[in-house]
This record gives C-alpha cells, structure tokens and sequence, in this order.
C-alpha cells in the first residue's frame, strides 16, 4: 500500500462522522472515531524497525503538476516520532474526550469532523516533502484549531481566542509561505530534501536571510514563541481535550518540527543560531515567570508549555551549532539536538497528561480556578498522584523523564562555553543563568500547580459541583501517559534507540549517516563531577524556597502594568487597525460628490503634468498651421465673452442664455471649420438643449443660494486652481500632440473611395452610415436608453410604503 | 489657429471644470455642456483646421476637410444630447424628491442619514 494515503484517511474518515453522529445516537462517536488514530499508530509502528536501521521512505501523489506541485511524503526518523506522537496521543485524546464530552449535550459530530482533519493536517504537516504541500497542510492545522477553539461557539471568550490565534498563527503562515517561495526561488527546487542538499550553495544567496527570518516567524508564531505566544493562554477556551491535544503535544510542535526540518539548510547562517537560541531561551524564562501568576489551571498550563517549547526551541538552536564546528565538538552541540527531541517526547507525555487532568478537575469541581480549589487530595486520590508524576516530571525531579531532559538541557546549555564564534565565548555565560532561573520558576508552578490544587483546606461551598473522582475511562488516558513518564525514566535508551536517534540522524545528516551512529546514552547518574547535577540541586533547594514564599513575592506581578503587557499591545494594534482604518476612510469618504471629484482632477492634473514634465514631452511647432483670420478671432471673443458670462452671472436665465450663445458660436466654429454637417446638428441640438434647460430651470431654485459668505472665498480659490490646472493641462497636451503627429491620416482612403465603393458625395455621412455604421446604431441605441430612462423617470413613482415621512426641505 | 484653438479649449475646460466642483446641480450640468464643446473642438483641432472645401465631393476639389474626425464628434454631439437630457430630468426629479439642489446636502441615504 502506498503510505501516503494514510494521512488522508482522518480526513477521508470525517465523510462519516455526520452520518454516524446523527443515524448512531445510542453509541458515542467517538468510539468509531478512535479506530482511526489506531490503526494509524499501529501503520507507523510497523517503520519503527526499518526507521532504527537508517532508511527512509517516499511516496508521491501528484497534486497539480504543471506547475511541478504534488503531495510528497517522507518518512524518516524525525517525520516518523512527530507521526506516532500525533496519532498516539491523538488515540489517548480520544479516548478521553469520549468520557470528557457528553453525547446528548454536545455537537459531537462538528468536534470530530474537525480533530480529525486537523490530525490530517498535523500528519500532512510533518510528512510533507513538498514546501507548497507543507504550507498547504500548515494553513489546514491553522483552521482546524481555530474551528476546535471556537467549538463553545456561543462564549465571547471562545470566539476572542479562536480569532487571535487564527490571526497570529496565519500571519506566521503566510510569512512563512514568502520564505517558502524565496527557498523555493533561489534553490529552484521546493523539495525540502533537494534543497538540503544545495544548502551550503544557498546560504550565500543575498536573499538567504531574508528566507531564513520569515520561515523562523512561522514556526515562532506557530509555536508560541515570545512574543507571539498570547495566543496560546486565549486558546484554553477550547474544550479540554483539544488543549491537552493541540495546544500541548501537537500543533504548537509544528514550529518546533519546521526548525528541526530546516537545521540542515539554515544552520550554516549565524542568524539563525542566535535567532533560535535566544528566542528560545527568552520563552522559557517568560513562560516560566508569568505561569506562577496564572490562577487559571489550564492557563498556568498554558504558559507552561509555551516555557517548555522555548527551551526545546533553544536546544535546537543550541544543535546548530553543530554545523559550525569540527572534530569532537560536533558532538558535544548534537547532543543539544539530542536533548531537544527527547525532551520533546517527554513534553508531550507530561503536559499532555496533565492537560487532562486540568480537565478532570474541570469536569468534576465545575471550576478551574485555583483560587477556589484545595484539598482535593483526599477526594480525587488517582488524579493526584497522575498530577503529581506529571507535575515533577516538569519540574525536573527523579524517577521521572523530565530529570532526565532536564539534565540534558542544563548540560547542553553549559556546552556553550566551548563554542568561541560570533561573540559567544564572551555571552555564552548568559544562557545557563537564564535557563537555571526559569528551571527555578518551572519547579515552583509545577508544585504551585498539584499542591495548590491538591493540598491545603478543601472549599466546598466555593465548588460548583460536589467534588468526586473522575470516572475510570476519563482516568485511562491521563494513567497511560503517566506510566509513559515513569517508563521512559527508567528504560529511556529503549526510547532513545527507537525514537531519538533516527530523529537527530535526520536533523544532523552530515555528521550521521544512519540513527546506530549516534552515540548517545541517556543516563539518570551522571557522577558528581557533573555540573548540571549542581544546577539541578540548586534549582530544587531555590524553587522549594520560592514556592513556599508565593504569596510573599507574587505581589511582585502587580508591579507591571496591564497595558504595557503584550496582549494590552495586541489589543492595541488590533483597535489601532480598526480605528485607523475607520479614520482612515471617513477622511477620505466624505460622501460629498465634489470632494471626490477634486481627488480626479488633481490626479488629471498630477499624472499628466508629471508625465510631461518627466518625460519632457511638451513640444510646440509652429509650422503646418492653418492661417489665423479675423472671423476666426471675432468668434473666439464671442465664446470667451459667453464662458465668463456663465461664470459669473447670478441669474440662472443669464446661465442658460450664455450656455446657448456658446453652443451657437462653436457652430459657427464648424462653420468656419468646414463642416456643415457638424454645424447643423450642433445648431438644432443646441436650440433642443436651451429648451430642456429653460424647462428644468423653471423647477430648480435659484443658482446664487449656495454660493454665498466669506468662508466661500476658500471653497471658490480651491476650485479655481483645480480648474485653471485642468485648463493648462489640457492646452499644454493638445500643443504637444498636434506638434508631433508621427502618422497621415487614413481619412484619405475615405475621400477617394467614398464615391468608387460607397456611392456617396458626402464623406461625413457615408461614414456615419456605411463605413462605421457600428457607431451609429449604437448611438441609436443611446438615444433610446436616454428617451426610455426619461419616460421612466417621470412617470414612475414608487413611493416607499412605511410611513408617510416626507424629507423636509433643509 | 490650431494653437489659438487649443487656448480656447484649455478655457473652456478651466470653465467646465469649475462649474462641475460647485454646488449647485444646474451648475454641474451647464459644466457638463461645456466640457462636450470643449470636448468635440478638441476633437476637430486635432483633425487639422487647414482643409479648403467641406467634405462634400464636388469637382475640380481635392483639399477636403478631413471627414473622420467630423463623424466621430457628430456621434460625440448626439450622444453628449442624450446624456445632458436625461440628467437635466434626473435633476428636476432629485429636486422634486428631495428639495433641494445643493450637492452638499445630497449625502448618504436615507438609511443612514
């Protein structure tokens, strides 16, 4: 079977979900819904054997290939761990939510339609070979999120959060669509595995960086890295399930999974190690910092993944590295790159556990607030001890796979020292004291979060609900994943062999060419020559002291203005858009017809005098002219005299005479210009347009009603200069033209042949009539609409039907 | 005379244009009017002004003015007729449903007004 078909089957499978919802109301969906990620984990487990040993698999499925765009899928070793974490905690999700979600009171149906194909989507995301089809999958896990956020579609709060992360997280993608197309452009290639391969070619392309930035602001804003990660504590309106699902283990990975693809093309440019690192590394602090302000259980959650990500953010950044050095410093910076991985793995198994747990505690006492919980203890005995292991395990506390990563990271930060490029010999003392304080933040919420809910005085009167232990099936997920956490502690190169390796062979191609060669062993003892143990020490005796001093210094987060906060900021912008936009327009869109017609003739006048002028195009001959005569003058004055008089005149009788006698005298114009035709119906038009005027004039009011006070000096200046602008323009353009006639005229042929094919004498006619007769029915036809339009205008009358209310006259 | 010509068309314009941005409707359209003249001996000048004899055959002439440009403003003047007739009825009906004529008061709708 080709593999590939197995990222369409949630996709293809949410086909029947409606139809089972809806005919199988006895069974809970979610129950045929749960086959799928099964199956699946059970597919990808069957590569895991060939995986270890070093090959990698593809399929193709070609999407639109004119423009050389298909579905690729590859499998490797790190496609394979991101595709079995998907699927796997996917099942455990599942599971849960078929206990955590009522089938009666909710719309089971739209929340499986959309898990599913964001589990199309994620699995998509990290097989993809294709950057187009990547983006494609990227976009899709953008809007199945935010239509799984905004599930409770009825709350304002669920609506606020499904709308922010789905304007961070797009406005990543499509940045992320533009370093696509930038990588796709100067490697000429899309194929991310083509494009590894010319890596070293590409990194010295001027437009290298720009590609690099703009990859890395997608996979920032994906995965909640600082400062894009206020979408991520908004997102926990989404049912539980969803959050322990995506907004733990899976989509807030796709950044993480972009960094990690992209190691082998980016990791030669100094940005990128900096960028990464830093970034990651300032998360982790914040996240960390600001979680033990949350009294929010999923929000505390919340930014503790977003510090986690950050520190799996950092080492990645920190495994870079290795592509700056040699000999046996390659290894010394992979490991980072190791850590990070297993870390990665470990992270889905803690949080995601937790999550659910959160959730119990949600669907038990009817709140999340850790204000209003306490003493649990007694009451919830399986969930207190599954938080618990989930709770140290984040922390970093031994038997559980947290240490274990923790060390690593505490290790891989201290390797910095070794690394002397690019300044960091003189900063690198920085990183391990940041990641040793937020390591110290991590413990105390990981104590304030279990004990806080656990521990202390049980308040009944505050919970909604009298507290009681979850039922068993909601306990199975958040129990596997625990036990998860305690196995890999004690068997973590089991893990490390499987998963880990084969990952970190992909990410690092160049220094290993199948997973067996990588030679790391996980070990929970180091000796006691090992700094990180020190580190480790210092940050349970420092944390242990904060979390007993939490109400002592949390007054310290008062401290810092609202408004100065990020989501203060976003909020900002967001009104600032709005706002600005709003202004923007209603500056502009008075509704008053002669502001909008000076904007045109400012523009006639802009564009064509700066066309002029740039191009030098006025030009003036005065040869090939005809001859002035004095009937010529004598009715240029007549017509002058006529304007001036229409301009000036407070009568609107003066108006239209003048209008006439300026009609009549460019008939004399034709006259004298040879051209009776023209004369004639100008002289017939001219009298029919006088009469219409002098009849609409009997029913308008006077002309001088409006024109009048001293604030209309501006008004008429203004209007003087566009027109006089306009005027000049279109002077200096009919010059120019005549001036520089390139070609005859074709009215020759109309001359010679108007008798010979046409059997006319008057050239004008024929041409209306036989030449261009097109012209002239159409014209008919304007006569027509104008008459027929009249006819309607005058005699129908639909007066609207609500109310008699007249409009006054102002 | 073609350059005399152009002068006066500039004018013309300059006075169309002014009366197009007033606030009056019958402004506006006596505007419109004399931005078609202006616009039809535009038109014509540009043909060349030089032509001896109207485009009419008769013998013994072969210095015609030339005959497109005249059947091209001729359709210009018909149409520019129906337009000018349809919009002086469009503002005689917008007086009488609205009562007034000044273009500053014409803004919005009545929904939003």
């Amino acid at each position: 079977m080709s593999f590939i078909f197995a990222i369409f089957l949630p996709i293809i499978a949410t086909l029947l979900i409606p139809f089972l919802f809806k005919k199988v109301s006895s069974i809970h969906t979610g129950w045929f819904v749960l086959l799928v990620p099964v199956v699946l984990v059970i597919f990808y487990g069957t590569y895991i054997p060939s995986i270890m040993n070093g090959s990698t698999y593809l399929d193709e499925l070609p999407w639109i290939p004119s423009l050389d765009i298909s579905f690729i899928s590859y499998l490797d070793g790190l496609s394979l761990l991101f595709s079995l974490l998907i699927t796997g905690i996917g099942a455990l999700v599942v599971l849960y939510s078929i206990f955590y979600l009522d089938k009666k009171k909710e719309k089971l149906g739209n929340f499986y339609v959309y898990l599913l194909m964001f589990m199309s989507a994620m699995l998509g995301v990290v097989q993809s070979d294709h950057l187009i089809s990547l983006y494609f999958f990227w976009e899709l896990t953008s809007i199945s999120s935010f239509l799984l956020i905004g599930y409770w579609y009825t709350r304002d709060r669920s609506r606020f959060g499904a709308l922010k992360s789905m304007m961070i997280t797009v406005f990543g993608g499509l940045m992320m669509l533009g370093g696509f197309l930038i990588l796709g452009i100067i490697g000429e290639t899309f194929s991310i595995r083509e494009l590894i391969g010319q890596a070293s070619a590409l990194s010295g392309h001027d437009l290298f960086v720009w590609a690099l930035v703009l990859v890395l602001l997608g996979a920032f804003t994906k995965s909640a890295q600082f400062p894009f990660y206020i979408w991520l504590p908004d997102a926990m309106e989404a049912p539980t399930p969803v959050s322990a699902y995506l907004h733990s283990a899976t989509m807030v990975k796709a950044g993480l999974y972009l960094v990690a693809r992209f190691t082998p093309i980016f990791a030669l440019s100094e940005v990128w190690i900096w960028l990464v690192t830093g970034v990651g590394i300032l998360t982790l602090f914040w996240g960390s910092f600001f979680a033990v302000k949350q009294t929010d259980l999923k929000a505390i959650l919340a930014f503790s993944t977003v510090s986690q990500l950050g520190l799996i953010m950092s080492l990645l950044g920190i495994g870079s590295i290795a592509y700056h050095v040699t000999g046996d410093l390659v290894t010394t910076f992979t490991f980072a790159t190791f850590a990070a991985i297993f870390h990665l793995m470990n992270h889905a198994t803690f949080k995601g556990s937790l999550f659910m747990i959160a959730g119990i505690i949600d669907h038990e006492t009817g709140t999340r607030d850790i204000r209003k919980l306490g003493g649990l203890l007694s009451l919830m005995p399986v969930s207190f001890t599954i938080a618990l292991i989930g709770s140290l395990s984040m922390a970093g506390v031994p038997p559980f796979n947290g240490f274990l990563s923790k060390e690593m990271f505490l290790e891989a930060v201290l390797n910095l020292q070794h690394f002397d490029l690019y300044a960091m010999d003189s900063w690198w003392i920085l990183f391990p004291i940041v990641a040793w304080i937020a390591s110290v933040f991590t413990f105390v919420y990981s104590l304030y979060f279990v004990f806080y809910t656990f521990r202390g005085k049980h308040k009944p009167e505050q919970l909604p609900k009298a507290a009681h232990e979850a039922p068993i099936g909601m306990l199975v997920s958040p129990g596997i994943l625990a036990t998860l956490v305690v196995i890999i502690f004690f068997i973590p190169n089991f893990f490390g062999n499987a998963f880990i390796k084969p990952a970190v062979a992909a990410i690092q191609p160049l220094a290993y060419q199948v997973p067996t060669d990588v030679g790391f062993t996980i070990k929970a003892w180091h000796g006691f020559d090992s700094p990180a143990l020190y580190m480790t020490l210092g940050v349970f005796l420092v944390g242990y002291l904060f979390y007993k001093t939490i109400p002592k210094w949390s007054a310290v987060y008062n401290t810092i203005p609202s408004k100065v906060s990020l989501n203060g900021m976003y909020d900002g912008l967001m009104r600032l858009g709005d706002s600005g936009a709003n202004r923007f327009s209603s500056i502009y869109m008075t509704g008053s017809i002669r502001n909008y017609l000076v904007y045109m003739f400012a523009a006639i006048i802009v564009l064509l005098g700066g066309t002029m002028w740039i191009k030098d195009a006025f030009a003036i001959r005065f040869d090939n002219l005809a001859p002035i005569r004095f009937f010529e003058i004598l009715i240029s004055i007549i017509l002058i005299v006529g304007t001036i008089t229409i301009l000036v005149t407070k009568s609107r009788l003066t108006a239209i005479i003048a209008l006439g006698a300026v009609g009549f005298t460019v008939a004399l114009f034709y006259i004298i210009f040879k051209a009776p035709d023209l004369a004639l119906t100008q002289l017939v038009i001219e009298t029919v347009s006088v009469a219409l005027f002098l009849g609409a004039f009997y029913h308008l009011p006077k002309l001088n009603k409006h024109e009048k006070g001293k604030e209309d000096r501006g008004f008429r200046l203004t209007n003087f200069l566009i027109a006089l602008g306009v005027g000049v323009m279109v002077t200096l353009i009919a010059i120019s033209s005549h001036s520089q006639k390139l070609k005859l005229s074709i009215s020759q042929y109309y001359k010679d042949t108007v008798y010979s094919e046409a059997g006319g004498g008057n050239i004008v006619n024929v041409i209306l009539v036989d030449y261009r007769g097109f012209d002239t029915l159409f014209e008919i036809s304007v006569l027509t609409i104008a008459s027929l339009g009249i006819i309607g205008m005058i005699t129908l009358r639909l007066v609207k039907k609500k109310g008699d209310r007249k409009i006054e006259n102002k | 005379m073609e350059i005399l010509m152009s002068i006066l068309i500039g004018f013309l314009f300059m006075a169309a244009v002014y009366l197009i941005l007033s606030r009056s409707l019958l402004r506006i359209i006596i505007g419109t009017g004399l931005l078609s003249h202006g616009t039809h001996l535009l038109l014509l000048t540009m043909g060349g002004l030089g032509g001896k004899a109207a485009p009419v055959l008769s013998d013994g002439v072969t210095d015609y003015a030339d005959p497109l440009p005249q059947a091209l403003i001729l359709t210009a003047i018909v149409i520019s007729f129906g337009v000018t007739a349809f919009s002086l009825v469009l503002a005689y009906r917008t007086y009488n449903e609205l009562g007034t004529d000044n273009m500053d008061l014409m803004k919005g709708t009545e929904d939003n007004d």
